[in-house]
C-alpha cells in the first residue's frame, strides 16, 4: 500500500515536472520580394456563390499580412519528438461556402477523421489530388450529408473542385501533433516540447519548404523564425 | 635527391586518394539521378475466373507491346508518350479509370483485364484481342510490379448494380431532373455535347486538359470508353473516373435513381437508336417535367450549418 503511494508520488512529480519544462518554440513567418498579385476571382458562372461575396475574393495561394507576414504556412516538429501516435479523436473540417474553401490550409493527423461539407446552394466535387495516398474524387451536391473520410499516410495533397476551377485549398496530413498554421501577422507557436533537439520545418504551398533546429533545454519558450522568398510570378 | 622524389610522389599520391575519396563521398550525398534502379519483378498474380496471371510471364509482352507507351518502368513516360492525348497510364500511381470498384479504390482484376481486350475508345490504346486470355492475365499481374499498393491493398468491392427496371417515359423525366439538379450539365452541357460552362476549365490529375464526354456525338455506342451497355454507364458515374475531374456519384444518387439517370443519358445519343429513344418517340420526343411524388426532401440533419449557403 505504501509502495503503491510513493509510486503514485513519484508519477505525479515526474508528470508535473515533464509539464513544467515544457518548452516552447514560436516565431514569425516573413518573406522578402514581392508575391505575386492575388487575383480577384470572376465567380459570375456561379451566381449563388457570387452574390455571397459582397467583393469578389481573391485567390489563396499567397496570403500576406503587415509587416512581410506570411500566413497560411504550416509549421511542424518534423523531427525529435516521436510521434506518439496519439490520433485526436475530435474531427477536422473542411467546409465549401461561397465557393471557397475553409480554411484554405487544413492540418490533420494521420488517420484522423476528416469531414467535409457543402454549405453552398450548388453541387462540388471534391478532388484530393494526393499521390501517396488514394487519389478519390466526390460529387456532393447541396444538403447531403459530411463526406468522412481520413489519410494514413502523411503527405501535402492538393484540393480542387474541378466544377469550380478556382477553388483550391491544401490538406497537410501530419505525423505529428505539434503544427501550427502561420495566421494575422505570420505568428506560430509550438508549445509543450519536452527538452530536446527539434527539426521544425515550414511548409507553404508555393514558396517550398525551410527548416531549422532548436534545442530546447527546460521551461523556455525558444524563437525561430522563417522568411521565405516569394516568387513574382 | 631519389628520398625528395619519393616524398612528393607520396604526397600526390595521398593527394589522388583524397581527391578519389571526396569525390565517392559526394557522389554518395548527390540525389538520385542518372540511370534508374532497377525494376524488381515481383512475384504478382492476377485471377480472372479459372486462369491465374504470372508477371514474369507477362514481362516480354510487356516490354514488346506496352512500354513503347506506358513505359519500362510503368511510369507513363514510355517513348511515345510526348505523342499522345490523352496520356498513358502511370502504373506507379495505380489510378484507374475503369473500375467495378469504389473512388480510391484499386480495381479488380477483372477491370484491368476487360480495359485490356476492350482497349480505349478516343485514346490510342488499342483493342488488344489478339493476346490470348492468358496473356491478357499474365499482363494484369505484370503491372501490379509498378506500384507498391498492390502489395498493400486489395481491390475494391465491386459495386452492386441491382437489376435494371423498365425504361418508362417517367424513368427518362427523373433522369433529366437528376442530371439536372446534380449539375452533371456544369461539364457535359444541357444536351450532353460537353460543352458546359466548366468544360473548358478540366485538366486531369497530371495538369493536361480533358474534355467532358460529349453524348450526342457518333451513332452507335463505340464511343464509351468504360464499355457501352447500361450496366457500364451506371458503373461510370457511381465509381467515378479516378485521375480525370469526373466524381463518383455513389453515396449521392441511390441505385434505382442511378437507372432512372442512365435512361436519360441514352436519350442524349440523339445518333443512336435504342429502346430509351423509342420510348422517348412514343412520348412524341418530349420529356415531361418530373413531379416529384414522395415527400419533399429534408436537409439531413448530420448537416452541419443548415442554411449556411445562399443566405
Amino acid at each position: 500500500m505504501r509502495t503503491k503511494q510513493m509510486l503514485l508520488a513519484l508519477l505525479t512529480l515526474l508528470v508535473c515536472s515533464s509539464l513544467m519544462f515544457a518548452g516552447t518554440v514560436s516565431g514569425k513567418v516573413t518573406y522578402t520580394g514581392t508575391p505575386a498579385k492575388q487575383k480577384p476571382i470572376d465567380m459570375s458562372k456561379e451566381p449563388s456563390c457570387a452574390k455571397q461575396h459582397a467583393t469578389p475574393i481573391t485567390v489563396e495561394s499567397v496570403v500576406t499580412g503587415p509587416n512581410n507576414a506570411l500566413d497560411n504556412v504550416v509549421v511542424y516538429v518534423s523531427s525529435g519528438a516521436p510521434d506518439d501516435g496519439q490520433v485526436p479523436s475530435q474531427a477536422v473540417t473542411f467546409e465549401q461556402k461561397g465557393c471557397q474553401y475553409l480554411p484554405h490550409v487544413l492540418v490533420m493527423h494521420v488517420n484522423q477523421e476528416l469531414k467535409i461539407v457543402n454549405s453552398d446552394q450548388t453541387s462540388h466535387n471534391i478532388h484530393p489530388l494526393a499521390k501517396v495516398n488514394r487519389e478519390w474524387n466526390k460529387s456532393q451536391p447541396p444538403g447531403t450529408a459530411p463526406i468522412v473520410d481520413k489519410y494514413d499516410k502523411p503527405e501535402f495533397i492538393s484540393v480542387k473542385c474541378n466544377v469550380h476551377p478556382w477553388m483550391h485549398g491544401e490538406f497537410a496530413v501530419l505525423s505529428t501533433n505539434h503544427y501550427d498554421v502561420s495566421k494575422g501577422a505570420g505568428d506560430f507557436k509550438l508549445p509543450n516540447l519536452p527538452p530536446g533537439k527539434y527539426t521544425i520545418t515550414a511548409w507553404h504551398e508555393d514558396y517550398g519548404t525551410q527548416t531549422a533546429d532548436v534545442t530546447i533545454t527546460g521551461n523556455e519558450t525558444k524563437e525561430v523564425n522563417f522568411t521565405f522568398k516569394a516568387k513574382a510570378y | 635527391m631519389r628520398f625528395i622524389g619519393a616524398i612528393l610522389f607520396a604526397a600526390i599520391l595521398g593527394l589522388v586518394l583524397a581527391a578519389g575519396f571526396i569525390a565517392r563521398a559526394s557522389a554518395q550525398e548527390a540525389p538520385e539521378v542518372g540511370p534508374q534502379p532497377r525494376l524488381v519483378l515481383k512475384p504478382m498474380e492476377s485471377h480472372i475466373g479459372n486462369i491465374t496471371g504470372h508477371a514474369a510471364d507477362g514481362k516480354s509482352d510487356y516490354r514488346r507491346y506496352c512500354a513503347g507507351c506506358h513505359g519500362d518502368l510503368g511510369d507513363g513516360n514510355g517513348e511515345n508518350a510526348v505523342w499522345l492525348d490523352p496520356k498513358p497510364r502511370d502504373f506507379t500511381i495505380a489510378t484507374f479509370k475503369c473500375r467495378s470498384t469504389l473512388t480510391g479504390t484499386l480495381p479488380t482484376d477483372e477491370d484491368l483485364y476487360n480495359t485490356i481486350a476492350r482497349g480505349l475508345t478516343n485514346s490510342n490504346m488499342p483493342i488488344w484481342n489478339t493476346f490470348t486470355r492468358q496473356q491478357r492475365a499474365d499482363l494484369v499481374a505484370y503491372i501490379k510490379i509498378f506500384s507498391p499498393r498492390w502489395e498493400k491493398e486489395k481491390a475494391g468491392d465491386p459495386i452492386k448494380v441491382p437489376a435494371e427496371p423498365p425504361v418508362t417515359i417517367e424513368s427518362i423525366a427523373h433522369g433529366k431532373a437528376l442530371f439536372t439538379k446534380l449539375e452533371c450539365w456544369k461539364c457535359h452541357g444541357p444536351a450532353g455535347k460537353g460543352d458546359g460552362p466548366s468544360a473548358g476549365t478540366l485538366t486531369d490529375s497530371k495538369d493536361n486538359p480533358i474534355r467532358p464526354y460529349n453524348f450526342a456525338l457518333g451513332k452507335d455506342d463505340s464511343r464509351f470508353k468504360c464499355g457501352n451497355t447500361n450496366q457500364d454507364i451506371y458503373k461510370i458515374f457511381m465509381t467515378g473516373v479516378d485521375g480525370t475531374p469526373m466524381p463518383s456519384f455513389a453515396d449521392v444518387i441511390q441505385p434505382n435513381d442511378a437507372w432512372d439517370l442512365v435512361h436519360f443519358l441514352r436519350t442524349l445519343q440523339v445518333n443512336r437508336h435504342g429502346k430509351e429513344t423509342e420510348v422517348l418517340s412514343a412520348a412524341h420526343g418530349v420529356i415531361p417535367p418530373y413531379v416529384d411524388k414522395s415527400p419533399a426532401p429534408v436537409a439531413p440533419a448530420d448537416n452541419k450549418s443548415p442554411g449556411g449557403g445562399g443566405q
